[in-house]
């Protein structure tokens, strides 16, 4: 009982806090506008590569443009949902560095919703719109014979995706109390995750693909599932039935992130100053 | 003699500044080596369907990406070096106090840009290259000569990366909201500099149009040299135009600007 109202505050903060930063940002609306405008074209431009390098070649790795298409929708899109609900805990190592972080634990609210909805960027929406649009093309495009479970595991890989992503960014945050100006290392693990996914995982060799699927299990993302909607064998000869199993990898990944935080926040120090 | 002596300490005041993050520097070193490893693989592959795509070969495909996650950081091709604080210090109108020291507004940023750049290129650069160079054939080149030509055109590279990035600064005067230009930064320097694809590897006009650019000048004619693909003086002749044309814009601009300071009294 404890745990489930502790989540409802957590959530209501977050709404509250987001919902405040939302208005503010809705101060300058033609500042909002280009700004969202912005981050569309700017998540673009890793696509527009794929295009470029498609200008030149009929598939990379044996996928044509329209699965690669596929795999880079679904990875774009899960990501970006994460990126606009958790992006800002990328910012919990300046806070710690400059002592701001301190205020936030004195409030009487889950201190994690407090770091996520921190300056809640909701320009950010552009990546989420860009993903959606490049995977509807894709849905569209490729040459898929849809069954009922394919067209269900296109939410599910959706849904698991942006929770594995969340543990990610959660683990990251609270990998900052430890090394506090490493928000890099964060980002190789969440804008690199989503880049490496956004190609198929024929190009890669064994041992990543390995690490990425039994360390951190971003194949699960999509590699795996979309494997097995566009009919692909997957690279590691992995039974089919792992397919199904994003929703169960994206719970393990944020029971770990959960305790990773709590770890990460009672070790914290303030600096004092 | 005396100015250079200042310009001098400036540089070395902001190499000392970048080099007290060292956990940073680390990650970043991470973190190039992680986007290396994942644009290398691609790359691979892209060469398997078309050798020869562009004029290189997998080894030449392979340096470019490993010299641009050197360059990636020192360079700033996304942006973030001297000018966010620059175009901080216009927005809140500190930089009336900089209009006042005794020094060259451009100069300072310069110097304070290459202390920078230099202490990013040791720290996050040469890491993630020398990575590159063990784990995957690289084309390198064995004479001093022409190592000696790539660092000419490095230092050519900074000159004009600093240029793009102090007219982008500039523009905050006019604009006051530093965000957009931020973005405008971002997208030309990630897509015009190469960093996606090399840029004799872009389709025909697209190609042509992207090398003639000044963004060309910051990656793709360095790896050029290096790799014995164009000869030095051709590139140096090129990075230095754009070098003088865009720090010559700069001074203008300058000027235009700091004549609309309105110091506000309190």
């Amino acid at each position: 009982m404890g745990e489930t109202s502790r989540l409802v505050d957590g959530v209501r903060a977050y709404l509250l806090i987001a919902g405040m930063w939302i208005r503010a940002g809705m101060t300058y609306r033609v500042s909002f506008v280009v700004t969202v405008l912005g981050n569309l074209l700017l998540s673009g431009l890793d696509f527009v590569g794929i295009l470029l390098m498609f200008s030149q070649v009929d598939s990379l790795g044996g996928w044509t443009l329209p699965e690669v298409a596929f795999l880079y929708g679904l990875s774009v899109t899960a990501f970006g949902i994460t990126d606009l609900l958790l992006g800002s805990s990328e910012g919990l190592g300046a806070r710690i560095r400059d002592g701001s972080f301190d205020t936030l634990l004195v409030r009487p609210v889950p201190v994690l919703a407090q770091v996520a909805a921190d300056q809640f960027p909701l320009r950010r929406f552009g990546r989420v719109i860009q993903g959606s649009l490049v995977l509807g093309w894709a849905l569209f495009a490729v040459d898929i014979d849809w069954s009922a479970p394919k067209v269900l595991l296109v939410p599910v890989m959706l849904v698991s995706g942006a929770v594995i992503f969340g543990a990610i960014f959660v683990a990251g945050a609270a990998f900052q109390f430890l090394a506090q100006d490493a928000a890099q290392v964060q980002n190789a693990f969440t804008y690199g995750g989503t880049t490496l996914l956004q190609y198929p995982p024929t190009l890669f060799g064994k041992d990543l693909v390995r690490g990425v699927t039994f360390m951190v299990p971003l194949a699960f993302v999509n590699w795996l599932p979309a494997s097995y909607v566009l009919g692909r064998p997957y690279p590691l000869d992995l039974p089919t039935w792992v397919t199904f199993l994003s929703p169960l990898a994206a719970g393990v990944c944020c029971a770990l992130a959960g305790v990773v935080w709590r770890v990460g926040l009672r070790s914290y120090r303030s600096t004092g100053s | 003699m005396g100015s250079v002596r200042l310009y001098a300490a400036v540089a070395a005041g902001s190499f000392r500044r970048y080099a007290t993050y060292r956990v940073a520097t680390a990650a970043g070193v991470f973190t190039n080596t992680v986007f290396g490893l994942i644009l290398v693989y691609t790359y691979l592959a892209l060469w398997d369907e078309r050798p020869d795509l562009g004029g290189y070969d997998q080894a030449q495909a392979v340096t470019y990406v490993w010299l641009g996650q050197a360059l990636f950081a020192a360079l700033a091709i996304q942006g973030g070096g001297f000018e966010n604080e620059l175009m901080e210090r216009i927005r809140t109108g500190e930089i009336a106090v900089d209009l006042y020291r005794p020094a060259d507004l451009q100069l300072w940023w310069l110097a304070s840009d290459l202390g920078r750049m230099l202490f990013q290129l040791a720290g996050r650069g040469v890491i993630p290259f020398v990575f590159g160079a063990l784990f995957f054939p690289m084309a390198l080149p064995g004479d001093v000569g022409t190592w000696a030509a790539f660092l000419v055109t490095l230092l050519l590279a900074a000159l004009v990366s600093f240029g793009i990035r102090y007219l982008a600064a500039l523009s905050v005067f006019w604009l006051m909201d530093a965000r957009g230009v931020m973005q405008a930064l971002m997208v030309t320097g990630i897509f015009c500099s190469g960093m996606t694809l090399p840029l004799n590897a872009f389709p025909d006009a697209l190609g042509d149009v992207v090398q003639a650019l000044p963004w060309a000048a910051q990656l793709q004619v360095p790896a050029d040299v290096l790799m014995g693909e164009s000869a030095p003086l051709g590139a140096f002749a090129f990075q230095a135009a754009w070098a003088v044309a865009l720090l010559a814009a700069g001074r203008l601009l300058q000027s235009a600007a700091t004549r609309r300071v309105v110091v506000q009294g309190g």
